[in-house]
């Protein structure tokens, strides 16, 4: 937070001072600093523009949209060379990317989409929430083997998209397993004390754990909550009940290190080194991308050298 | 000996509401009641209520001192994250236990200290003065833990939140210390009463020589207090400070144990024994919630329902019974301003 | 103008409040083209019988007559149909919508369904031309000066009734220019033909403005009078003065104690409160308050017991100086306050009787070093026989007594503490003749045993029966102080009434 304040003022130095530079100048309106991920997709934004040679100039919108449109505005006024948005909100963004486009400005969509004509975007950086539900699922498929499986499910914030998608994409994976069952499944809000929460009920309802097979978390800190809990209750988890969940934030892979955890899929705080490569090939060669640039979602397990990996993403401000 | 059957009577429909709650559980879970020891510790969903019960139990014990002022507190949510996201920077900065309980707890003396004053300098209305941390506390918590979940490994600090003693949690041991000592203070010691006066008329409490404003800043600490326990124990609980989420929305919680253990929002007479059953009724009803297996979409609905059910049940016009009900069409019927004469004559 | 039908007449009016008659067969008659003065303390009556007249409240019995109709309003707007309107103190307009908005609010000028700001400003005008008032009728009425917005409601009121227009102390916070203004503004409706009701309690704008006057007092009429050939005694004493059934002693106690003073206040006053007085209280005395109301009676008992503390003088005791900083501080002092506003000012209702009555001596004490339980009940109980306090039990909200048993729960919360010094403002107001009798008896009793006691009441034969010296206060400073046989009820109301030496105050 410090460090991103830091940021913030460094770039509003940078927007009253900027003499023009012979380096690529991208501005980013990021939506603010909500969690860890989006503090860890800033702090990568970061350094791929400085591994690039980019100036990038940073605006904090502090969830506001109106902010996002002020930034944008700004970063037309001085003529950056191309734009990065992470939307707050889907709606309500033709006017301002109409200016941008008449600019000749090219705009990329980071992590979200918007409702607007496609012709007002070069392109959307996004993951697919629904594949990452399959990865999950395809996961614990092919962990228990055919042998029967009771599923527990912790879902995100009710109604959320996150949450409705990666249960689908779950669900989708499991479908045809007749041995995969989801026995039970509530909401945990994302959050940990809640995770932890509902896993305790969990484990009451289903005879001491003794009847579950493996913990489902639509993200790791809900399944970090759900690992004490199992704990608690003198079960172990990652052998007793296996457990996959989804983002890989740093926390889960010590847990994965420590034989907790069995996997997770991978939601990239990188969503701009590939707008970085879309925009250098568009602006260098004039390719045009595709409209939906989808991020990896990569698998972790037990066997990637969990601990390694936690050290590399310690450090990015999740 | 009157002092037991008053205090029994007092809480009697809130234990009465527990019990209905709990039965209703156990209709749709059968083996709810069930306890036992395993790794340690007693197990089951009993033992869930006290323990998952103990956050919104320590904000209630503080909530029931500001309500009973004619106060409300909205900012213990954020002095919970606050209080956790202190506690854990100083643990993992290599600060002792002490230490790092002290700060946290100071951290949330300071919280109502800044309300208080608020409230009794700046005569702010206690809803915009609490409001005003409520919103700003998080950013604050925030910038302790750097926007991250702030994780420690340190095995004092966790016990607090997954530790046992003789079996029992030890957030169930605190907020039982917590509650006994706040009701010996204030009922062993005049507090109690001169907060009530406060609470149902300030200007007259100050006329027969209370020091008003200095109670009532001491109860917005006390709730700070509370609240910077409650956070430290969320924390330890999942061995981290979730600076976006710890305490979110427990303020809520806190100010319906509160309303349920019958203590009126407009101050005066209050129980904090019954808004300790309060918050065990509002546990009850989430963790029977999860234990039904009903979808989550139903969730809410279902926690509304019952705590409208209790509520009505509870309301002050349907215990009295109907004779209260003033027979309509008199012929001369009192108009609101001749209440008000009545009231101010 | 005599033999003509009068514009407005009460007959018998009527109004119970339980445990109270506020107003007991109340006559009123109200000319057109007059300005009459509706007088009396508080408690007489006025304001009941204005919602009476307004419809705020229904009377319980007794006609109501305009233009020789009966009339029964049912409420507030049906009496201004009927023609009634009233204007009060605090002006019930909105602050924040502009001058012309709150003339025709309701009544707008509309175009094609809209409201037209033009035509609405237009009407506004043309409304307020009559009043000599030439301001900007654009512009917010919270941005006008108190005076002004009195003129915009009368306005409005005028408009919308036409007929009886009630001004509930529209003078009271205005300086002597803008009484002036207002003046003019009643003198204008008058000649048009309105009746108007002034209620005020200054006496020279009563003179100066009023044609005739009526007179409550404790819900009875008392008389109406001509203002002319009326004297400011006259009109005093039908305010303050001897009730003709009541037998009283007919001047103040002559048996004071002598020695050194208790209690001495030097230059003692708080500015825009109550002007620096003077006073020596020794132990067993007892010092009466006499006033009219405004004349600065509870603001003198308030700064003395550091409700809005002193900035003027100092008071001292036995030679040393006392903080009266705060209530608290007075506590300490040793001095006890029964407010006059036993509802709003002392009375804790939701606290039982018992923890009423040790309410005091517990914050004296501290939080920490609690009045043990069963010496509450002794207290309780030893009060509850002493003062006589109708009750069943001690653990009874003291909020569910009768006026006169919550007025001895409250002497007995000071009793208590065993005050050097009580101060007992308007202590027998509200109250039934029964408890009435037996709190002049206490008085009596307490000032014996030798407590010192500042008494304030607005019942001057009271005042004289147990006084050994009164101070007299008009326009928030002491006019006057009387001692022993000097205090008659004669005495206290020449020199209430008595001009000022400079001339009418504002």
């Amino acid at each position: 937070m410090l460090r991103k304040t830091f940021w913030g003022t460094a770039a509003f130095a940078s927007l009253v001072l900027a003499a023009p530079s012979l380096a690529q100048t991208i501005g980013f309106s990021q939506i603010g600093s909500e969690s860890g991920w989006r503090a860890a997709e800033t702090t990568l934004t970061h350094q791929q523009a400085e591994e690039r040679g980019i100036d990038l100039k940073f605006a904090d919108a502090q969830q506001k949209q109106e902010n996002q449109i002020k930034a944008l505005r700004s970063f037309i006024a001085q003529g950056v060379d191309a734009i990065l948005l992470a939307p707050v909100v889907a709606t309500g963004w033709e006017s301002v990317l109409e200016e941008a486009k008449e600019a000749e400005i090219p705009v990329v969509l980071l992590d979200r989409t918007v409702d607007a004509p496609e012709d007002l975007y070069l392109t959307a950086v996004t993951s697919d929430l629904v594949h990452e539900g399959n990865v999950a699922g395809q996961w614990l498929v092919d962990a228990v083997a055919g042998e029967p499986c009771n599923v527990v499910e912790l879902q995100g914030t009710t109604g959320s998209s996150p949450a409705i998608d990666r249960k689908a994409g779950f669900e989708e994976a499991i479908a045809g397993h007749d041995n995969v069952k989801i026995i039970r499944s509530q909401t945990g809000d994302f959050t940990r004390t809640k995770g932890k929460e509902v896993m305790e009920s969990f484990l009451k309802a289903e005879d001491g754990g003794r009847n579950i097979c493996a913990l489902y978390a639509h993200n790791d800190d809900m399944a970090v909550g759900a690992i004490q809990a199992i704990k608690e209750a003198g079960l172990k988890p990652g052998d007793d009940i296996l457990v996959v969940s989804i983002d890989a934030v740093p926390d889960i892979f010590k847990a994965m290190a420590e034989g907790e955890a069995n996997a997770t899929v991978e939601l990239t705080p990188n969503m701009a080194g590939p707008a970085f490569d879309a925009l250098a090939a568009y602006m260098t060669n004039g390719t045009t991308p595709p409209k939906w640039i989808q991020t990896e979602s990569k698998l972790y397990t037990q066997e990637d050298d969990p601990m390694a990996v936690y050290e590399q993403k310690k450090g990015l401000g999740y | 000996m009157s002092r037991t059957r008053e205090f029994l009577r007092r809480i009697l429909p809130q234990l009465v509401t527990l019990a209905a709650v709990l039965g209703l559980i156990a209709a749709v879970y059968p083996g709810f009641f069930e306890v036992s020891m395993a790794n340690g510790r007693l197990y089951g969903s009993l033992i869930d209520i006290l323990n998952r019960g103990a956050p919104v139990a320590l904000l209630a014990i503080g909530m029931t001192l500001v309500i009973a002022t004619r106060g409300i507190d909205l900012s213990v949510g954020a002095i919970m994250a606050i209080c956790g996201a202190v506690a854990a920077a100083a643990i993992t900065s290599g600060l002792g236990l002490a230490a790092a309980l002290g700060l946290a707890l100071a951290a949330g003396l300071a919280c109502g200290l800044w309300n208080g004053l608020l409230v009794v300098l700046f005569g702010i209305q206690p809803i915009v003065a609490t409001l005003i941390l409520m919103v700003a506390g998080r950013g604050i918590a925030q910038l302790v833990t750097e926007g991250a979940i702030l994780t420690f490994t340190h095995e004092g600090l966790i016990f607090l939140g997954s530790g046992a003693v003789f079996g029992v949690p030890t957030p169930v041991l605190i907020w039982f210390a917590a509650g006994a000592l706040a009701l010996l203070v204030v009922r062993r010691t005049a507090l109690g009463m001169l907060i009530e006066a406060v609470g149902i008329n300030r200007r007259a409490g100050a006329l027969a020589g209370v020091g008003a404003g200095a109670l009532i800043v001491a109860v917005y600490m006390v709730s700070g207090l509370c609240a910077g326990m409650a956070g430290v124990i969320a924390a330890a609980d999942i061995r981290g400070a979730d600076a976006n989420n710890a305490g979110l929305w427990l303020e809520l919680d806190a100010i319906l144990a509160v309303v349920i253990g019958g203590t009126s929002l407009l101050g005066g007479r209050f129980s904090i024994a019954a808004s300790l059953i309060g918050a065990m009724i509002i546990q009850s009803v989430n963790t029977g919630i999860l234990l039904s297996g009903f979808p989550p979409e139903f969730n809410l609905i279902i926690k509304a329902a019952i705590i409208i059910v209790i509520l009505v049940l509870q309301s002050p016009r349907l215990r009295a019974g109907p004779r209260l009900r003033r027979p309509g069409g008199r012929v001369r019927g009192a108009s609101a301003a001749e209440k008000k004469e009545r009231v101010t004559s | 103008m005599e033999d003509r039908e009068p514009l407005l007449r009460a007959q018998g009016v009527t109004k119970a409040f339980p445990g109270a008659l506020a107003l007991d067969g109340v006559d009123f008659t109200l000319r057109r083209g007059e300005v009459h003065a509706l007088l009396g303390e508080n408690g007489a009556g006025k304001s009941t019988l204005v919602k009476c007249l307004t419809g705020a409240y229904r009377r319980d019995g007794g006609d109501i007559l305009l233009d020789g109709r009966p009339i029964d309003p049912r409420d507030t707007q049906a009496a201004q149909e009927l023609g009634i309107g009233t204007v009060y103190q605090e002006v019930n307009l909105l602050e924040n919508l502009t001058v012309a908005e709150n003339l025709l609010l309701g009544r707008q000028p509309r175009r094609m369904g809209l409201v037209s700001p033009g035509a609405t400003r237009a009407a506004a005008r043309e409304m307020l031309a009559g009043y000599g008032l030439d301001i900007d009728v654009g512009r917010t009425l919270g941005s006008y000066p108190v005076a002004i917005r009195q003129v915009v409601a009368i306005a409005r009121a005028v408009s919308l009734s036409g007929k009886v227009l009630i001004l509930d102390e529209p003078t009271a916070s205005l300086d002597a220019r803008e009484v002036e203004m207002l003046f003019g503004v009643i003198e204008g409706l008058r000649a048009r033909g309105l009746g108007i009701v002034f209620i005020s309690h200054f006496l020279d704008q009563v003179f100066r403005i009023c044609d005739r006057v009526t007179v409550l007092r404790n819900g009875r009429l008392v008389g109406a009078r001509d203002t002319r050939g009326l004297d400011r005694v006259g009109l005093v004493n039908m305010m303050l003065g001897r009730e003709l059934s009541e037998e009283t002693r007919a001047h103040g106690r002559t048996d004071g104690p002598q020695g050194a003073p208790a209690l001495t206040f030097r230059g003692f006053g708080r500015a825009g409160r109550i002007a620096p007085v003077d006073l020596e209280i020794r132990r067993g005395e007892v010092v009466g308050v006499a006033g009219l109301l405004g004349s600065g009676r509870t603001e003198l008992a308030e700064t003395i017991f550091g409700v809005t503390p002193h900035d003027s003088g100092a008071a001292e005791a036995g030679g040393s100086r006392l903080s009266l900083a705060s209530p608290r501080a007075a506590v300490a002092a040793g001095f006890g306050f029964c407010p006059e506003d036993r509802k709003t000012d002392a009375l804790v209702g939701d606290l039982t009787i018992r923890e009423n009555i040790v309410l005091a001596l517990q914050a004296r004490r501290g939080w920490a070093r609690p009045v043990p339980r069963r010496e509450q009940a002794a207290l309780a109980e030893e009060y509850i026989a002493r003062l006589d306090i109708r009750t069943t039990d001690a653990e009874k909200p003291a909020g569910q007594l009768s006026g006169g048993n919550q007025q001895k729960v409250i002497l007995a919360r000071w009793l208590a503490t065993n005050p050097r010094f009580l101060i007992l403002d308007e202590p027998t107001r509200g109250i039934d003749v029964g408890a009435h009798a037996e709190i002049i008896r206490l008085i009596e009793e307490l000032c014996a045993a030798g407590m010192s006691l500042l008494v304030i009441s607005s019942e001057l034969d009271e005042l004289v029966s147990y006084s050994h010296r009164v101070m007299v206060l008009r326009d928030r400073a002491q006019v006057a102080a009387l001692e022993g046989a000097g205090i008659t009820v004669e005495s206290i109301v020449s020199a209430i009434a008595a001009p000022e030496p400079e001339g009418a105050p504002a």
